[in-house]
């Protein structure tokens, strides 16, 4: 009887994964995934030739905000992450969550070289020592600096 | 007798596919914090910008394209594995193969520019992070195109064709690493 019964629920379950394995086989047909190639190569343009411009708003805008989509485009479209049970998106999402506490956390002690009782003279002597070398190599007309 | 992963859907997702998020999810904390530290040393760094002027961006810009490329291959053979076309799925994961190996190649013609130049990962923090940042992402597309030949010559004997879409979406990612990496690199000069 009991055996019965568990036979029962696992063609249940093997139905409605086929149902949702069918669901989702057409909606991936809904998705031209050459035209969603093709926004992502024009996208690729738009972020190499924005900075060319070099207003730091727009490259900010063409470079940074342009990867955002094309992540988007791709995890959507590709992956197929919106067509997931929604868990999976919330669980990926922590781990996102956990990056943006780490930088949080961390951030302002690398950022700032200086701040309530402590100041990083190692780091704050390297960036000077540098910008100096970038200016004195800028007068003498030999472009960069050293590496 | 198949492997669980294969034949088991407890919570509504097929394990294997559930089992590649996990993965991905790691993935996540693994690249954010090694970005994210990136981040926040180019804010502090206002040197950086001109260290990353060294890097080449058309050699980014076409490893992006190539990247890209491949990840629609990726999802055509994804769409040929959903309709049991197992021979055109091998043949669109080789050309996804080939993607990766164009990546890689390029990568270590760019990369032998650049120590050749004098820039090694220990010339200063920027290229520390360059290195290790492209490094790890360049062991990713290589670990990526090994499973994926595997996964591709099953495909072409129509044996565990899910397998396409499951090395498809850890191949997406790391074409999402690529997408995020490029900018950073290659263009905030």
């Amino acid at each position: 009887m009991a055996t019965k019964k568990a036979k029962k629920k696992v063609s249940r379950k093997t139905s409605n994964t086929k149902k949702a394995a069918a669901k989702e086989h057409a909606d991936h047909h809904h998705v031209d995934y050459v035209t969603v190639w093709k926004w992502l190569v024009g996208l690729l343009v738009i972020s190499v030739v924005g900075p060319m411009f070099e207003i730091q708003a727009l490259t900010l805008v063409t470079a940074f905000g342009i990867a955002v989509v094309k992540a988007y485009l791709v995890v959507k479209h590709f992956m197929h992450l919106n067509l997931e049970k929604r868990y999976v998106a919330y669980f990926v999402g922590t781990a996102l969550v956990f990056m943006f506490l780490f930088y949080a956390g961390v951030s302002p002690d690398v950022m700032n070289h200086t701040g309530r009782n402590w100041s990083n003279v190692a780091a704050k002597q390297e960036t000077q020592r540098v910008l100096q070398q970038i200016e004195a190599a800028k007068q003498s007309g030999h472009g960069h600096g050293d590496h | 007798m198949k492997p669980i992963a294969t034949t088991r859907s407890a919570t509504g997702t097929p394990t294997g596919r559930l089992a590649v998020w996990w993965v991905i999810a790691s993935e996540i904390v693994i690249f954010g914090g090694l970005l994210g530290s990136y981040i926040m040393h180019r804010l502090g760094h206002p040197e950086f910008g001109d260290y990353a002027s060294h890097t080449n961006t058309w050699i980014g810009a076409f490893n992006t394209l190539v990247l890209l490329t491949s990840s629609l291959t990726a999802v055509l053979a994804h769409q040929a594995a959903e309709n049991k076309d197992g021979e055109k799925a091998f043949r669109l994961l080789m050309c996804t193969i080939g993607g990766a190996l164009t990546f890689v190649l390029v990568k270590s013609v760019e990369w032998t520019i650049e120590i050749t130049s004098g820039y090694t990962i220990s010339s200063n923090a920027f290229w520390a992070f360059y290195y290790t940042a492209a490094g790890l992402h360049a062991l990713h597309v290589i670990a990526g195109a090994i499973i994926m030949a595997f996964v591709a010559v099953d495909a072409r004997q129509g044996r565990e064709l899910q397998r396409v879409e499951l090395v498809g979406i850890y191949w997406h990612f790391v074409d999402v690493v690529w997408i995020f990496l490029f900018p950073l690199l290659y263009i905030a000069k």
